[in-house]
């Protein structure tokens, strides 16, 4: 893997954000992913927690302890041996029922891409998908690999209360929502698995730089796993 | 178990449960939450020789009323300059009283401050997420809102009669410029928004919650950089929308977002800043990354020393007269 330079950027007294690239390429989100999992194992001292993120890694650090320029230091020490530890993430399955009622805009969708519905469907199943980070609110984790053939842009304003468990999308991302929250993306079905989940040991089914694989199910299953599950 | 509890006839919105939060969760979209206020959250504990991170109420502009229906328990309230109106008294936000069976308490907005703290001396029963009872609002999650109508109970109260009275203010915290660092992302501004960053005057505007403090005052103007990637984001990121408005990032903020930063405002005076309302005017002064750490770890030890002080027990009334009694009988000798 080839290692760039990142750049430092000092933000108040507490956090360090170490950037790759400004823009999003496979290769940029594996080096945070790397770099992130690298600092795990070896944690600097006076560390409190670090967010991966698109192209960039956010470093926070208790200011009695330590400061910026030590972190910075132990970070560009990490980057010598993270090539050796290429980090793979783990495969996880997301199911998914695209029944009418949960795929609001899937035939706005086949409109916009000149598909069928199953044509859309079948470019949603078929996408590779890569948890690139969490953001907007608990448990939101944003999935790289939207099929070009389906990559459509977010709407021009949002739409209210729309369901914890509904699956959408907007450019090359998507996303499992958790929460009813307003959204501006293109609302493709709704799952029963739960990213936020009721688990003191593992409350968050994703880690940045997973590989998630979205299963189909009828509404029958759908209802069955739902009844499984709870939300917090 | 004996249990103190209170009815609650009326909660304004925000008021909410909040222990010392729940960092590390960043990275999962969660904020820490926690007080808007971390040194008067503190403070109130601190009075009644509670831990550090006992859960407590915050109480936002819109006010709280209480009404006992089982005591007697000892209570602080601390932040900003709320009003208390208490047995057909007004006294001052920052005290410690007792209150008894059939007691009510009011709490509302004084002439200045946004955020108070309301703690018991004993165990607020809350629903804990992620180990932590801090409410995190935009998703409701931990202890939650206060509703009117509602009910609260304590476990293990106790009564602390010799530490009722006035607390000491943190004022050591209060004074000058917002203190912030530069950044991480100056570069997608126009050169004159830096400049107006620290020569013009902000003013709090009334869109301000636990999420963000939203700010009036000069254009901060982008160099069309609103397509950047999201970037974590931090407590006090100074974050500017495509309008060019600042926003400050505080307790409950989002994790990560794709408007650029032009500042971050230091940990130490988030809390102060976190105190003004809205129409409110201060000025930014931009330091070094170096200088910042400076500057927290002496506020640290200031706020250390602060807390050592006001959590030492003064002695009932009685002990209080009598020790001065004893001073003055010395000299006399």
């Amino acid at each position: 893997m080839l290692i760039e330079k990142p750049t430092f950027k000092a933000i108040a007294d507490h956090a360090l954000l170490v950037s790759f690239s400004n823009d999003f390429s496979e290769s940029v989100h594996s080096l945070v992913v790397a770099l992130d999992n690298s600092i795990k194992s070896n944690p600097p001292i006076g560390l409190l927690e670090t967010v991966p993120a698109i192209v960039n890694l956010l470093i926070t650090f208790d200011p009695l302890i330590t400061d910026h320029i030590i972190i910075q230091k132990s970070i560009l020490d990490n980057m010598k041996s993270m090539k050796k530890n290429k980090f793979k993430g783990t495969k996880r399955d997301v199911h998914i029922c695209y029944e009418e009622t949960f795929s609001k805009d899937l035939e706005t969708i086949s409109k916009i891409c000149g598909l069928s519905k199953d044509e859309v469907i079948n470019a949603h199943l078929s996408g590779s998908y890569n948890v690139l980070m969490y953001g907007f609110s608990p448990g939101y984790a944003y999935l790289s690999g939207v099929s070009d053939k389906i990559n459509i842009p977010r709407k021009t304003s949002a739409i209210r209360d729309v369901d914890a468990g509904s699956v959408i999308i907007a450019g090359s991302q998507c996303l499992v929502t958790t929460l009813n929250m307003p959204t501006g993306w293109s609302i493709i079905g709704r799952s029963p698995t739960l990213i936020l989940r009721n688990n003191i040991k593992k409350p968050f089914l994703f880690d940045v730089g997973d590989q998630v694989n979205f299963k189909r199910i009828d509404i029958a299953t759908f209802e069955q796993l739902k009844k499984a599950n709870q939300y917090v | 178990m004996y249990k103190v509890e209170f009815s609650i006839p009326f909660a304004g919105p925000l008021v909410t449960i909040q222990d010392m939060g729940r960092p590390g969760n960043m990275r999962y979209g969660v904020s820490a939450s926690g007080p808007m206020d971390r040194v008067s959250f503190e403070a109130a504990n601190a009075a009644l020789g509670n831990e550090k991170n006992q859960t407590a109420i915050e109480i936002s502009l819109g006010g709280l009323i209480l009404q006992c229906k089982e005591g007697p328990i000892s209570i602080a309230i601390t932040g900003g300059n709320f009003t208390i109106e208490y047995q057909d008294q007004k006294i001052s936000s920052w005290t410690v009283l007792t209150i008894q069976k059939g007691e009510r308490l009011s709490i509302r907005a004084g002439d200045a401050g946004s955020w108070a703290y309301l703690a018991f001396s004993g165990k607020i029963n809350a629903k804990n997420w992620l180990g932590s009872d801090a409410t995190h609002s935009t998703s409701g999650f931990g202890g939650g809102f206060l509703k009117s109508g509602q009910k609260i109970t304590i476990d293990n109260p106790s009564i602390k009669e010799n530490r009722i009275g006035a607390i000491l203010k943190p004022e050591f915290y209060l004074k000058g410029p917002i203190q912030a660092v530069l950044g991480p992302q100056e570069q997608h501004f126009m050169k004159p928004s830096v400049e107006r960053f620290t020569r013009d005057i902000f003013e709090v505007s009334k869109n301000y919650d636990r999420m963000g403090m939203q700010l009036k005052g000069p254009k901060l103007e982008l160099n069309n950089a609103l397509s950047i990637p999201s970037e974590p984001i931090i407590r006090g990121s100074v974050q500017v929308s495509g309008d060019c408005t600042p926003t400050v990032l505080l307790a409950d903020h989002q994790t990560t977002g794709g408007y650029p930063k032009i500042a971050t405002v230091i940990s130490s005076d988030i809390d102060r800043l976190s105190q003004l309302r809205a129409g409110d005017t201060f000025k930014f002064s931009l330091i070094s990354s170096s200088q910042a750490i400076n500057i927290t770890r002496k506020f640290l030890y200031k706020k250390e020393k602060y807390l050592q002080k006001i959590s030492v027990a003064r002695g009932t009334l009685e002990q209080r007269l009598m020790s001065e009694n004893l001073i003055g009988g010395y000299k006399y000798n």
